[in-house]
């Protein structure tokens, strides 16, 4: 516990220090607000459901860039052979990354919360799907960061862990779109249907919290944590 | 202290380490000396626990690297090649992290940051960020997050690389009072860094060990011979054939010999016997004098080119 917490606030002082952590909630803030906002109007709703449904594809490209760093610095910079030489064990500094990464999207959403509070004020907005969206949202990019995480162990290039990391999500996000769905063979389509993470998305945001989706949700941070593990120990395979 | 049994690490079909075995005693030095790319980072990369060996086993302080690595990785501080930090964090930040993962009781943190920092010339920079300092002071953070924990045994790889001259004389300066108290591996390849400030030498070369011993040691069991360099006054010839009657003695040359002053012989002896007491009890016996009696020691620069290039002209 008390290894984690040391590499969480490391991480989040790296974070803090430098730019990063500043140009990507600026820029998500921004980015989502605009986006939200210029369609709001014109759908005269008092709802958050189209800021949910553009969500997904803003973290699919937020989220490797949260955690595109988080190895590849470390092995680019050597700093790796130092971190894991010390008494710290591999998953303990991955759950600590990935804290810190969750940490940093957690802001993120927080810092969209005038918004709901502005369409609430504007007309009488139903709380329950945004609090499902929130917790969808939350699960979803988590689910996110775990893969760009993953990602980010496997390479020292920056930029390869982000387009890779981003590649990666969206696949995850489609596999279980109606259309792939659609075109896969019928013995695979429910497999699908179950693996993409849309689905479960959507079903939370509409309010619906089934122990099912959550559990959707866990299992695939949980396997892309161990890969995580898995990548860090790689270097003991040679 | 540290126990090397017959260890071999492959990368693919490439050896870094071949069948090496050592041992290191508490509170010695050991300078860990070898051309680049003769395997010692991976050796010290095996010590550390960063990986395992193919073969063989390393304790330290009695605990194994494979089994017990997290007690191994207590007892270590580590400073590799070229001080990998991170560079967007303040040196306080970063000894703070380190303390943590340590297991430094929040309360004595501060203390040991700020006596540390002291002990690594530290003081003056303290609050800035790390990517700011020169070589030097990287060099001297990396020093200090490998001795928070005050541990048993220093592990330094290359630790003057890219320091100019009056810092190398510091880091050695700091490394020769760190090791007084701990047990401390220090690998290079620069061999003034090693004779300056170790007990034993290490000489590896392709993964293989080609050579361990005290310098002194080192530099006689290459050369095979001690070599004294005497000035004498007296006939030339008659000291001459003394000289070449005494018993250890191989060879005997005239280097100097000014009208009226000493004549200056080079002596060359099998290594066994005092040679210095020899000559000066031959020079008293037939009541010749002495102005001058010298050893001339081979020099480890020799010892080391000798040792990796015979490795090599054997293949």
């Amino acid at each position: 516990m008390r290894n984690i917490a040391a590499v969480l606030q490391k991480e989040l002082r790296s974070y803090f220090n430098s730019p990063i952590a500043y140009i990507v909630i600026v820029l998500f803030v921004g980015f989502s607000s605009w986006l939200f906002f210029r369609s709001f109007f014109m759908a005269n709703q008092a709802s958050m459901r189209l800021y949910f449904t553009m969500l997904p594809w803003l973290f699919m490209i937020f989220a490797p860039l949260i955690t595109m760093r988080l190895w590849a610095e470390e092995k680019k910079l050597n700093t790796l052979e130092l971190l894991m030489t010390m008494p710290l064990k591999d998953w303990e500094a991955v759950l600590g990354k990935f804290f810190a990464s969750l940490f940093l999207l957690v802001v993120m959403l927080l810092l969209s919360l005038p918004l709901a509070l502005s369409v609430s004020a504007l007309g009488n907005m139903d709380w329950g799907p945004v609090i499902g969206g929130y917790l969808g949202a939350f699960l979803m990019g988590a689910a996110y960061l775990s893969i760009g995480l993953f990602v980010s162990s496997l390479t020292q290039n920056q930029i390869v862990a982000a387009i890779i990391g981003f590649f990666l999500c969206f696949v995850m996000w489609i596999v279980g779109e109606n259309i792939v769905v659609f075109m896969a063979p019928a013995s695979l389509a429910g497999v699908l249907e179950f693996l993409g993470l849309g689905a479960h998305f959507e079903s939370i945001g509409r309010g619906v919290i089934d122990s099912r989706d959550l559990i959707y949700y866990l299992t695939v941070i949980g396997f892309f944590l161990f890969l995580n593990v898995k990548g860090v120990e790689s270097r003991k395979w040679a | 202290m540290i126990e090397v049994k017959g260890v071999t690490k492959r990368f693919g079909p490439k050896v870094a380490v071949d069948n090496l075995s050592f041992e290191v005693k508490n509170g010695e030095v050991l300078g860990f000396l070898g051309p680049n790319g003769a395997g010692k980072t991976t050796m010290m990369r095996i010590i550390t626990c960063y990986m395992p060996a193919t073969e063989g086993s390393v304790t330290v302080a009695g605990h194994d690297t494979l089994t017990e690595s997290f007690e191994v990785r207590r007892h270590i501080g580590y400073l590799p090649e070229s001080a990998p930090l991170y560079l967007d964090m303040d040196i306080t930040d970063y000894l703070s992290f380190v303390a943590q993962v340590r297991g430094i009781a929040p309360s004595e943190r501060h203390e040991k940051i700020r006596r540390i920092a002291e002990i690594c010339g530290l003081q003056n920079v303290m609050g800035q960020d790390i990517g700011t300092l020169s070589k030097g002071f990287k060099q001297r953070v990396g020093l200090a997050q490998a001795l928070i924990h005050d541990p048993d045994l220093l592990i330094l790889d290359e630790p003057t690389t890219g320091l100019d001259p009056a810092q190398i004389i510091e880091m050695r300066e700091l490394i020769k009072r760190i090791g007084r108290e701990k047990t401390v591996i220090l690998c290079s390849h620069i061999l003034p860094e090693v004779s300056a400030t170790c007990d034993r030498i290490l000489i590896i070369n392709e993964g293989k060990k080609v050579a361990s011993g005290t310098p002194d040691e080192l530099a006689t069991a290459t050369e095979g011979s001690v070599t004294i360099q005497a000035k004498i006054y007296g006939p030339e010839a008659q000291v001459r054939e003394k000289i070449e009657g005494m018993e250890h003695v191989i060879g005997c040359r005239v280097v100097e010999s000014p009208p009226g002053g000493p004549v200056t012989f080079v002596l060359k002896a099998k290594p066994n016997g005092d040679l210095g007491r020899e000559v000066f009890k031959m020079v008293v016996e037939n009541g010749f004098s002495l102005s001058e009696l010298k050893a001339e020691r081979i020099s480890l620069e020799d010892v080391f080119l000798q040792l990796t290039t015979k490795e090599r002209s054997a293949e």
